[in-house]
């Protein structure tokens, strides 16, 4: 149906754009000075816009507005036996009205009173959508009577079609902004509701992480344990064997790339580290899984150590290996950015090179690869696919690498995936976890952010 | 060219440069940046002690020159240089020479002032540092007290020892610039125009200083200003497009120089 | 540091630096090797990383080798009027007539037990290609048609040596048979078969060793049980005295609990101990013949045509039983015969020994091929290994890659260029700037949610879809491509655009004719690297649903559908061994795109690289 509405807007902005250049035209020849303010392209434009703007901004409105409307309208059909006011039985009807409204294999097993308020929304869609296309037409058409009328010599066509440009420049920057808006809405209103169901303090600090079951008996209305410790300390220790991994070669990497290489070896070494950062995380778990965690468990058999499959140091050693090229990369920003005028300084003194990059290069770009680092971390935290494939799912509270432990991101995937009851405390916890790992990446992000900007504005 | 060599091995031994026999004698030195001939058949001596100033337009090679004393050019890849030049009869060019400790012998304040970020006390300490100059903390402290009291900085920054050596002001930057030069007592001091980033007050200040130092170190600086050069320096030298016009006495220089090409320099024909 | 005093004296004389002594030449020393030592960390640190990538690359291509080739029987299959009926093609039972093929190569098998092994050689998709074939062409019924049938993941498995271990032995002495069907014997002369025996012992021996240990293990968790049950009845003593009749409660039901516990151990530990000082016994027993049962090794013994599975071994022959009928009873001669040593147990791996020699001997007549795995690239997913392919796949993420491409294109750029060339430096400019360095750096996981919440919840998108994935995307590489976007458009020389304003172009023009044309290879670049990170993304697409099991291709944007890294993720996540290979073929592909799509970019920075 939107493919119909939107070929109508097609051809009406062809048509309006093709009436609003001819007549400029028409106007030039008119004109007793042969003057007319804008190029003809202009008024095609202006009249293209004023034409296709009110449908569109119409679509936007009545795709959001009417599917709701019509659901309201369809459940009204129904018994009022039915109609349910809890949320969640009155999503489950509703699903069984559609499914049987798209006329698939459930249409037929469907009850009457269903199949009723099927052929109710049936007919309210079409009907919605006929409207919606008449009113569009009609909008346009208004905008074109009005376009047309201001059509003159001294019209001032491109200042008009500017200034929409303008706006809908504006409003392609303002995306960026509805989405971390979009964002803290809707990790914040679930993560309430989380928290109106279970008490913040008793997820802060709880000890014990079981989401799947009740652990006391006093827990009322409550499917599990939400203590977020486990996870912390899980995901901590994760990322710290991550960044032991990543910040000590990330950082000599760097050192290397940015001080002693060879223009020939950047030139090949570069897109080696290029190459290993483009690698989809995924492909990364595949490797934890299938390779790394094997290959640690045997080591720590064969060494006599008792090693879970899916050990904490698989998965932090490949995260570390994913996380060396965003902290080379980094680093060898910040490390070019010192000027050079401090090594030659160092240098006229008699300094070695690893003297002067120790003493004077390192200390001098440390905001830089402290920030490198802070983003570094705020990768490590916010790393799913790695963690899901390759870390646990039980809430160990552990600081043993060796032991099976979970994260953040494996607990918001596994709650989340699957089927889910969208008002139980478990799909809930989830957005609540999100709600912890967004602001903990936001503040790591914007200090590092901070840090880096300080640090440019010094060398500037 | 080899016998003055040997000569002056013979007669001032190792590194141990007295009496008037020049510090530093360059032979036909031609320095190129990958294709550009930057220096050509350069030939000078510089004396002893006091103060020898390279003049000239800019791009003239006279940096480059200054570059080639303690082998600065080292660091540009594209550099390459042929020619001899000696300090005290030491090849500087020799491999067997240890370009680490020729430029602790070699001191070298640049055009920018360039402390690192760090205390000042550390600024100082680095060169002592990094050779072993000093054993004890004591030593280290007295060899920091006595060169910022050389560069005439010691009173100004006595109480702030620990405060970054970038919050100073653009003239005292720079005379703790030349604080690190000469904390790890080098016998040649090389300036590569110190004083073009100062204000007038900053710079007499720094040329006050470069006089004190004279008797002690031969310095070699690089400068845009005939003014300065004639201020400060006993001997002075007028490079143009990368060779060496014209070197002698300052005053002879300034008064009755030799070559035509000085002459509109110093009237201010070009520059 | 800061209160160091002058020296009252001035007495201070200038160190000279030392260089000739050899306390100085150590030092110098001393500091090279250090500077030595510092590059050598750094070239290892880039050699590392180096070598992390050919770890990856060769790991992942060693894993798909496998699954780029496909083993296929070429069986003859009597389409017969009975099985399939000319005016319902479709529905006809064609995997009976395939099994009714392959059945006539081997007349010989009758009982339930081989027919079942022998049909499950075959994949449950064999007949997929006959059904098309004779659909397309009703002539066929009636007619014997040479069909190339997909084997099952198992079979193919063995025929690459991928999942089981064996290896052939070409026999170097002649064999003589007792029969050609039923229990028979290999007899190959005096000492013929001490190799295999003695090989035989040696895993017997080893067997033994780990039952033993096996036994130790549990004999000490028995006597920590023994040691609970102590504690459990002196508990129960002292309330039992005390007066405690719950606590008492509680302990006697320990203490029953422990005992039962503790017996089973101890009879488990016993019968174990036993049975290891059989096998022991056995495997020091070295002229003795050796069984084999399920939990050995097997030995095949390929003869005349025909298959011997042997089930008992001695140092000159073998005894077992006829898999495949051999062609006749006379003596073979040296390399005319061989043994086939299956090193993994039948217990422990899928395949059994009758289907080996099934496959052994269709090889031997020629019958089994290795082909190029084509299937897998124009099929959909499967919940048989053998048929799976990433055609559904590689679709979505086309559908996901399409819409977010038209969504974060004109946005990104759009911003951009609001962002770099018309907007007022104030607060709100800067709240966006940013927002957007931020947003780039928010966890993809974070942008899941956000779908799953806004798109799926709140306005009621259609869920698993390629249209909320490429929106969902879209809005995870928007800030990529802006930024590399105003990088594109900063990096146009403001000259540019103040002749252009100075010929009477308004802004916009100036914009739009002559600073964005020159900017466009940055922004390809920019959008493409972009699209790079969004095709191998796979957590925010978990988040709304993209992960179910979907056979068919998906046909429209709003068709449920999954994309080829959460396809990758899927399949790592199944059990099957067949299906390892096909992840790590899959993920072949999606990296080739990815260089492909990263090649791309840098062959467009180099090739419309302006420099200023």
């Amino acid at each position: 149906m939107s493919a119909t509405y939107f070929a109508a807007l097609a051809a009406i902005v062809l048509a309006s754009y093709l009436y609003g250049s001819r007549r400029a035209y028409a106007l030039r020849a008119l004109s007793p000075s042969g003057g007319v303010h804008s190029l003809p392209v202009y008024h095609g434009w202006y009249m293209a816009a004023i034409c296709a703007l009110p449908m569109v901004i119409l679509f936007m409105v009545w795709a959001s507005a009417a599917p709701r409307w019509i659901e309201t309208q369809a459940i009204q059909k129904l018994p009022v036996a039915m109609q349910s006011a809890d949320p969640l039985a009155r999503a489950t009807v509703l699903r069984e009205i559609a499914s049987a409204a798209a006329g698939g294999a459930l249409a037929q097993s469907a009850s009457p009173e269903i199949k009723q308020a099927a052929s109710s929304m049936q007919s309210l869609t079409e009907l919605s959508n006929w409207a919606m296309l008449g009113a569009g037409l009609g909008l346009a058409g208004l905008g074109f009577l009005w376009g047309a009328s201001r059509l003159r010599p001294d019209f001032r066509a491109r200042n008009t079609v500017e200034k929409v440009v303008t706006g809908a420049l504006i409003a392609c920057s303002v995306v960026a902004v509805l989405t971390t808006v979009g964002i803290v809405f809707s990790v914040l209103f679930e993560s309430l509701r989380f928290f109106g169901k279970y008490p913040w303090n008793e997820f802060l600090f709880g000890l014990q992480w079981s989401p799947q079951t009740a652990m006391r008996a006093d827990q009322i209305g409550q499917s599990g344990t939400f203590g977020f410790v486990p996870l912390f300390v899980g995901t901590m220790l994760i990322m710290l064997i991550a960044m032991l991994v990543a910040t000590p070669i990330g950082l000599f990497a760097a050192i290397y790339m940015a001080e002693y290489a060879t223009p020939k070896f950047r030139a090949t070494a570069k897109p080696v580290l290029e190459i290993l950062a483009g690698v989809p995380t995924v492909v990364y778990g595949f490797f934890a899984a299938l390779t790394v965690a094997p290959l640690i468990r045997a080591a720590g058999n064969y060494a006599g150590l008792d090693v879970a499959s899916e050990s904490a140091l698989a998965a932090g050693l490949v995260m570390g290996v994913m996380i060396i090229p965003f902290v080379s990369s980094l680093s060898d920003d910040v490390i070019n950015a010192v000027p050079q005028s401090l090594r030659d300084g160092s240098y006229a003194l008699g300094a070695t090179k690893s003297e002067t990059i120790k003493k004077v290069v390192l200390p001098a770009a440390l905001p830089g690869i402290v920030s490198a680092i802070m983003l570094a971390i705020s990768r490590a935290i916010g790393e799913t696919m790695i963690v899901v494939m390759a870390a646990g799912l039980a809430g160990n509270l552990t600081f043993n690498p060796l032991d099976s432990v979970t994260t953040i991101t494996v607990q918001i995937k596994t709650l989340l995936v699957g089927d889910q009851e969208f008002d139980s405390a478990k799909t809930l916890s989830a957005f609540a976890l999100g709600f912890v790992l967004f602001f903990f990446t936001l503040i790591l992000n914007m200090a590092a952010l901070k840090i880096v900007q300080k640090y440019r504005e010094q060398y500037d | 060219m080899d016998a003055i060599v040997a000569h002056q091995n013979n007669v001032n031994g190792h590194w141990g440069g007295a009496g008037n026999a020049p510090k530093i004698v360059a032979r036909a030195v031609n320095v190129y940046y990958g294709e550009k001939q930057a220096l050509k058949n350069v030939n000078v001596e510089i004396p002893n002690r006091g103060v020898m100033a390279f003049i000239g337009p800019s791009g003239c090679g006279k940096s480059t020159f200054l570059r080639c004393i303690n082998r600065m050019n080292d660091t540009i890849a594209s550099c390459r240089m042929t020619g001899l030049v000696t300090i005290d009869g030491q090849d500087v060019y020799d491999s067997a020479l240890d370009v680490v400790q020729l430029r602790a012998r070699v001191g070298m304040v640049f055009q920018k002032a360039n402390p690192f970020p760090k205390s000042i006390y550390d600024n100082v300490a680095y060169g002592p540092r990094i050779h072993g100059l000093a054993t004890t903390k004591e030593d280290l402290d007295e060899i920091v007290s006595k060169s910022l009291e050389r560069a005439g900085l010691w009173s100004e920054v006595k109480d702030r020892l620990s405060e970054s050596g970038t919050g100073l002001s653009g003239g005292q930057q720079q005379r703790l610039c030349i604080a690190r030069a000469i904390a790890v007592g080098p016998e040649v001091i090389l300036m590569d125009e110190p004083c073009s980033a100062l204000d007038p007050i900053a710079t007499a200040r720094v040329e006050e200083l470069i006089d004190e130092l004279k008797s002690n170190y031969c310095i070699v600086i690089v400068t845009h200003s005939m003014q300065q050069a004639a201020r400060v320096s006993q001997r002075t030298a007028f490079f143009h497009l990368g060779s060496l016009v014209e070197e002698g006495e300052t005053q002879t220089i300034f008064m009755k120089p030799k070559d035509q090409r000085t002459q509109d320099y110093i009237t201010g024909r070009f520059g | 540091m800061t209160d160091i005093s002058m020296p009252a004296t001035g007495t201070f004389v200038q160190r000279q630096l030392d260089v000739t002594s050899q306390a100085a030449a150590a030092r110098v020393k001393r500091r090279y090797r250090a500077e030595k030592r510092f590059r050598f960390y750094g070239l290892a640190a880039v050699l590392f990383a180096a070598l992390c990538l050919v770890i990856l690359l060769s790991d992942i291509l060693n894993k798909a080798w496998p699954a780029f080739t496909q083993s296929r029987l070429t069986v003859d299959v009597p389409v017969t009027a009975e099985a399939v009926d000319v005016n319902n093609a479709g529905a006809g039972d064609y995997d009976g007539a395939v099994r009714d093929g392959l059945r006539a190569v081997f007349p010989a098998v009758t009982s339930r037990a081989d027919k079942k092994a022998l049909n499950a050689v075959l994949s449950s998709g064999a007949s997929d290609a006959l059904r098309r074939q004779v659909m397309a062409n009703p002539a066929l019924i009636g007619q014997t048609v040479k069909i190339s049938a997909t084997l099952s993941s198992d079979a193919d498995l063995y025929l690459k040596g991928s999942a089981t271990r064996a290896h052939e032995q070409p026999a170097a002495f002649a064999a003589k048979v007792s029969g050609t069907t039923g229990s028979i014997t290999v007899d190959g002369g005096a000492g013929a078969f001490a190799g295999e025996l003695a090989a035989l012992k040696r895993i017997t021996s080893a067997r033994a060793e780990s039952m033993r240990r096996e036994a130790t293990r549990l004999a000490t968790t028995a006597q920590s049980i023994s040691a609970d049950l102590k504690a459990s009845e002196t508990r129960l003593a002292s309330a039992t005295a005390a007066g405690e009749k719950e606590v008492a409660a509680t302990y006697d039901a320990l203490v029953k609990r422990h005992t039962e516990n503790k017996a089973t151990l101890e009879a488990q530990t016993s019968a174990m101990r036993d049975s290891a000082e059989a096998l022991r016994n056995r495997a020091s027993d070295i002229k003795g013949s050796e069984n084999l049962d399920t939990a050995m090794p097997s030995l095949l013994i390929l003869i005349k045509g025909g298959v011997v599975k042997a089930t008992s071994v001695s140092v000159d022959g073998v005894k077992g039983d006829v898999i495949v009928p051999l062609a006749s009873d006379t003596a073979a001669q040296p390399g005319a015969w061989k043994m086939l040593v299956v090193e993994s147990p039948e217990d422990s791996r899928k395949i059994q020994d009758r289907q080996i020699a099934f496959l052994e001997t269709l090889k031997q007549k020629g019958a089994v091929q290795s082909v190029f795995n084509w299937p897998f690239f124009v099929s959909g997913d499967s919940r048989e290994p053998e048929l799976a392919g990433i055609l559904g796949a590689l679709v979505g993420s086309a559908y996901t890659m399409l819409v977010t491409l038209l969504l974060c294109l004109p946005l990104g750029v759009g911003a951009a260029i609001y962002l770099e060339e018309f907007a007022p430096k104030n607060r709100l400019t800067n709240l966006i700037e940013v927002n957007i360095n931020n947003l780039a750096a928010v966890p993809s996981i974070v942008f899941g949610l956000l779908g799953l919440a806004m798109f799926l919840n709140f306005f009621g998108m259609p869920r698993s879809s390629p249209l909320v994935g490429g929106l969902v995307l879209a809005l995870l590489v928007l800030p990529t491509i802006i930024i590399a976007s105003r990088a594109a458009l900063k990096s146009v020389p403001p000259s540019i655009r103040e002749a252009a304003l100075g010929v009477g172009a308004s802004k916009q023009q100036a914009v739009f004719h002559h600073v964005l044309p020159l900017a466009v290879p940055g922004i390809m670049t920019g959008t493409i690297i972009g699209m790079a990170h969004a095709l191998g993304e796979t957590a925010p697409l978990l988040m709304i649903g993209m992960i179910a099991f979907i056979v068919d291709v998906p046909a429209r944007l709003t068709d449920a559908a999954t994309v080829l890294p959460v396809q990758i993720f899927l399949w790592s996540d199944l059990p099957e061994l067949g299906f390892q290979a096909k992840t790590a073929a899959a993920i072949v592909v999606l990296l080739l795109f990815l260089f492909v799509m990263n090649g791309l970019a840098i062959v467009l920075r180099k090739r419309f690289e302006i420099r200023w």
